[in-house]
């Protein structure tokens, strides 16, 4: 049986629960919204933005109507509740409706304070809290008059910004000495200042307001000095008040606010209350941080999890005008079991300053230049241990352990549990893996997956980084980049398409993912039918029209239009008969060239085209395959001797290979896959440079991956240690499977292992024992349809029309 | 100009669809192309860049992919698309009931 749950408040507090709730329990409510103001649920940090005119309102919008909708939520616009009848369990609003509940969530925020002076009430005079201030603002400043903030904190400055970015002569009246001194030390207060003043915003400090002064309408505020400043408009904006006034009438404990425990419970068990207008423990929030935490501590509660718990944690400041930069966090008042490490550069407008208790950051003010505010954050939080890096602390993270790095360094340095969102509590860590796990590509996804920078978007250069750090060179912030010309599609888009959509041919894919060519180009078409192929292993049909030459005709073309073939030669190992084989066969074509490969293989090049399939014929009957050296699939696996020869050898490393190769050969993959199995760390094999290496120890076989010898340079990485052949056999093939799946087409393994993250790779393979058999077991069933050798179908007849002209003609008259 | 002179070389359906047939002349060889729409185009199998046999390249629309080095040619023009420069020399060709012709005159003159 659905419950009913009502909401007083519409803002972002309970904007969150609900999202969590849905997540955690659909269905389990009906659920009523009561919202005084007539409007949805929009991100009130972002007024600001919409005064100076840097946003719109519908671009601030969390949820709009369709939301509801699809919810199946009651929303009442501009009803406020006026009473709560807690014995008949009912709310009741200013328009008559009265609503009954069964579990009642109280999200009234907060009232802006009104400093009790005379003409307080005049027209005129404003407050700065939702839009429909922002909307009073903006019609005042049409004006271009004088204006007035009352309050140089936080909200007031954004105020005064916006207002003087809409073309109004602006005034600041503070009544501390220095502005924002709750959140920044006078030093930096004094910065601030500067700036705000040369933006052309005028700044009065120790300015007491002892009355506002106009004939019905505002002209001017008047200091207790006897001072009158003239002014057509007055915002106040010195702070709120929790809006607990309902909860109060209706007999619910309170106190500054709505008290509530670490459960988000009021005094009465089916009310909750949450957001500014709540206080738990002693204290109340307005920060966005604190109030997102209740919304999933009352969601948890709500859906049943009684354990989930409200902790306190401090919340960095930043300031939302654009071209300051300032950022502050914790404690940084001046105590005598304090030191401070203090930097300021005056010609770059830069101050930073480091609080230090016991050799740990507990405050941190920085202005101008604030990019290691998170790695500072994050160094408080961990108490982290300073004294080995103090003297270069205060030049921020790039400069710990050496030369200056690239921005990207920075952030890649940074521990997964590192806070990037501060509005949305989201970590590092967080955001890299949904990145990979979910595949996501652009920034709306990063946000509409993990909320990082959806709130108040001073992360969103950070989490940019992040997903370049994570996605490689192909995270590209403007767009995805295209497979090709034909279509606007990223590689990893069509990869999902095909899946999602269930695309089996390539005319189909074509047609509804919008190919902008009628068949697709060169780099297309041979992607597609890997993925097909990749997908589809016992349904697609491979479209040999779509792969390259080589692929085509399973030889590799020369630049003199020959080509060369080179059998299998399994795990490098050959005898005298195989090797008179080959002697015939050089013998009978004329073979030009015979080369030893760096696969350890033979290379038979200058083959005429027409002369394959007897080429093939030959060395079929001395039992040769083909060898794939020309396939973008499993090429060589390279072996050294091992611990049947080798005085070194620690397993046996040639049989370890062959066997790889036995089970692994004919599959397709992204791009060409070459291995080696090296019996010792000696390494013979050289196995740390390939896609996929095995190093023997006594203890068992270290897997590699992800090494490179080609344009790029790269040793392998570890992705773990196994004990016997069985199992290494079974991670080989499991990791070879993800990269079939994940990889883009032409993308090394190292190239893709980049892209996604060794650690994710290490967890899906190694960690996670069913998804690694999920991987097996597909890779299994496709090479059911995949370890045909071509050579002995071509020589069969298979597609002969490859081998021989379609005619000869001309020849008699020239001979003539 | 003395009327041209046909030469069979086969059907259509010799050429797979999407792909390329080879023809032996004493001048070299010529590519018979086969687009999706089943039009039918041949050229010479030399691209100008660097020799590579055209006949062995990929068929997307009417035109092909130089196996060797991605150079795109149109194949009713013979000329090279997007950034390259070149041409390639295009053969008459003609198609009646489905069988397939080119011009002779063309080969002999040269052949001479």
């Amino acid at each position: 049986m659905t419950e009913r749950l009502v909401i007083i408040g519409n803002g972002m507090a309970p904007g969150r629960m609900l999202e969590h709730l849905l997540e955690a329990a659909p269905g389990r409510y009906q659920v009523t919204i009561f919202n005084a103001e007539p409007r949805v649920n929009y991100n009130r940090i972002m007024l600001s933005p919409v005064l100076s005119g840097e946003k719109g309102y519908e671009e601030i919008i969390i949820h709009g109507d369709g939301w509801y909708i699809k919810h199946g939520i009651t929303l009442y616009k501009g009803h406020r509740i006026v009473a709560i009848d807690r014995a008949a369990k009912t709310v009741t609003s200013d328009h008559g409706v009265t609503e009954p509940y069964d579990r009642l969530v109280i999200a009234t925020g907060s009232v802006p304070f009104v400093i009790p002076v005379p003409g307080n009430d005049m027209a005129g005079v404003l407050s700065y809290r939702d839009l429909d201030d922002v909307n009073a603002m903006l019609l005042a400043a049409q004006s271009r008059a004088k204006a007035i903030v009352i309050g140089g904190g936080l909200l007031g400055l954004e105020a005064a910004a916006g207002l003087q970015a809409r073309g109004m002569d602006v005034t600041v009246l503070h009544v501390m000495p220095t502005l924002m001194e709750r959140q920044l030390d006078p030093a930096a207060g004094y910065l601030l200042q500067k700036a705000v003043e040369a933006r052309g915003i005028k700044v009065m400090t120790k300015a007491n307001t002892k009355a506002i002064v106009g004939k019905g309408r505002v002209e001017g505020v008047e200091l207790a000095c006897g001072t009158i400043v003239p002014a057509t408009l007055v915002v106040m904006a010195v702070g709120i008040r929790p809006n607990a006034a309902i909860a109060r009438d209706a007999g619910i404990e309170t106190n500054r606010g709505i008290v509530v425990d670490q459960g988000m419970r009021t005094s009465d068990p089916d009310i909750l209350a949450l957001g500014e207008c709540a206080e738990v423990g002693g204290q109340v929030y307005g920060l966005v941080a604190p109030l997102y935490e209740m919304a999933r501590v009352a969601a948890a509660h709500l859906a049943g999890d009684e354990a989930a718990a409200f902790v306190h944690s401090d919340t960095p400041t930043k300031l939302k005008v654009t071209g300051i930069d300032l950022y502050s966090l914790g404690d940084f008042a001046d105590g005598d079991d304090r030191e401070e490490i203090v930097l300021r550069d005056a010609a770059a407008g830069v101050y930073k300053r480091l609080v230090l208790r016991d050799n740990r950051v507990i405050g941190t003010v920085l202005y101008g230049d604030t990019g290691d505010g998170a790695w500072f954050n994050d160094l408080k939080k961990k108490r982290t241990d300073i004294s080995e890096m103090r003297e270069t602390l205060i030049f921020g993270q790039a400069y710990q352990g050496g030369s200056p790095l690239d921005p990207m360094a920075a952030v890649a340095a940074l521990a997964d549990d590192a806070e990037i969102c501060g509005c949305n509590g989201v970590c590092k860590g967080k955001i890299t893996g949904t990145i990979t796990e979910k595949g996501l590509t652009s920034l709306d996804d990063v946000r509409a997956h993990t909320k990082a920078s959806a709130s108040c978007g001073s992360c969103t250069g950070l989490v940019e980084q992040l997903m370049s750090l994570t996605l490689g060179d192909s995270y590209n912030p403007a767009a995805v980049q295209p497979m090709c010309t034909c279509t606007d599609l990223g590689h990893d888009d069509v990869r999902r398409l095909i899946k999602a959509k269930g695309l089996k041919t390539i005319p189909e894919m074509m047609q509804e993912l919008q190919w902008k060519t009628s068949c697709g180009c060169a780099k297309c078409r041979p992607a597609l039918n890997y993925y097909l192929v990749c997908d589809w292993p016992d349904e697609y049909a491979d479209d040999y029209q779509s792969r390259f030459i080589n692929e085509r005709v399973h030889a590799n073309i020369q630049k003199d239009g020959t080509y060369s073939v080179v059998p299998r030669m399994w795990g490098g190992v050959t005898n005298a008969s195989e090797l008179r084989a080959i002697a015939d066969v050089v013998d009978k074509f004329e073979i030009p060239l015979v080369k030893v490969t760096g696969g350890q293989r033979i290379d038979m090049l200058g083959i005429r085209k027409e002369d394959l399939p007897a080429v093939w014929s030959d060395l079929g009957k001395a039992g040769f395959v083909s060898g794939h050296a020309y396939a973008k699939g499993l090429r060589t696996v390279k072996t050294c001797v091992g611990s049947d020869w080798c005085r070194f050898g620690t397993q046996d490393s040639t049989g370890l290979g062959i066997r790889i190769e036995k089970f692994m050969w004919g599959s397709w993959t992204p791009a060409k896959l070459k291995m080696a199995v090296s019996g010792c760390p000696r390494n013979c094999a050289e196995a740390t440079c390939k896609d996929v290496g095995v190093i023997c120890v006594d203890s068992g076989f270290e897997i590699h991956f992800a090494g490179a010898a080609g344009l790029d340079i790269k040793g392998t990485e570890v992705l773990g240690l196994v004990r016997d052949e069985d199992e290494a056999l079974e991670v080989i093939v499991a990791l070879t499977q993800m990269y079939r799946e994940q990889g883009r087409y032409l993308e090394r393994i190292y190239k893709w292992a980049k892209r996604v993250g060794v650690a994710e790779i290490r967890r899906q393979i190694l960690d996670d024992a069913g998804k690694r058999q999920a991987y097996y077991e597909r890779f299994v069933f496709s090479q059911k349809f995949a370890q045909v050798d071509p050579w002995s179908e071509r020589v069969s007849g298979k597609d002969k029309h490859e081998f021989r002209p379609m005619a000869s003609v001309g020849f008699a008259e020239a001979a003539e | 100009m003395s009327e041209m002179d046909w030469i069979a070389i086969g059907t259509i359906a010799d050429i797979p669809l999407r792909g390329a047939r080879c023809v032996d002349t004493p001048q070299g060889k010529i590519g018979v192309f086969r687009t999706a729409e089943d039009q039918v185009f041949a050229i010479e199998d030399h691209c100008p860049h660097r020799g590579g046999p055209l006949s062995q390249g990929i068929v997307h629309g009417a035109a092909v992919t130089c196996p060797l080095h991605n150079w795109v040619f149109s194949l009713e023009t013979g000329k090279a698309l997007g950034a390259d420069e070149g041409s390639v020399r295009t053969i008459p060709l003609k198609v009646e009931d489905g069988r397939l012709f080119i011009a002779l005159d063309l080969l002999a003159s040269k052949a001479a």
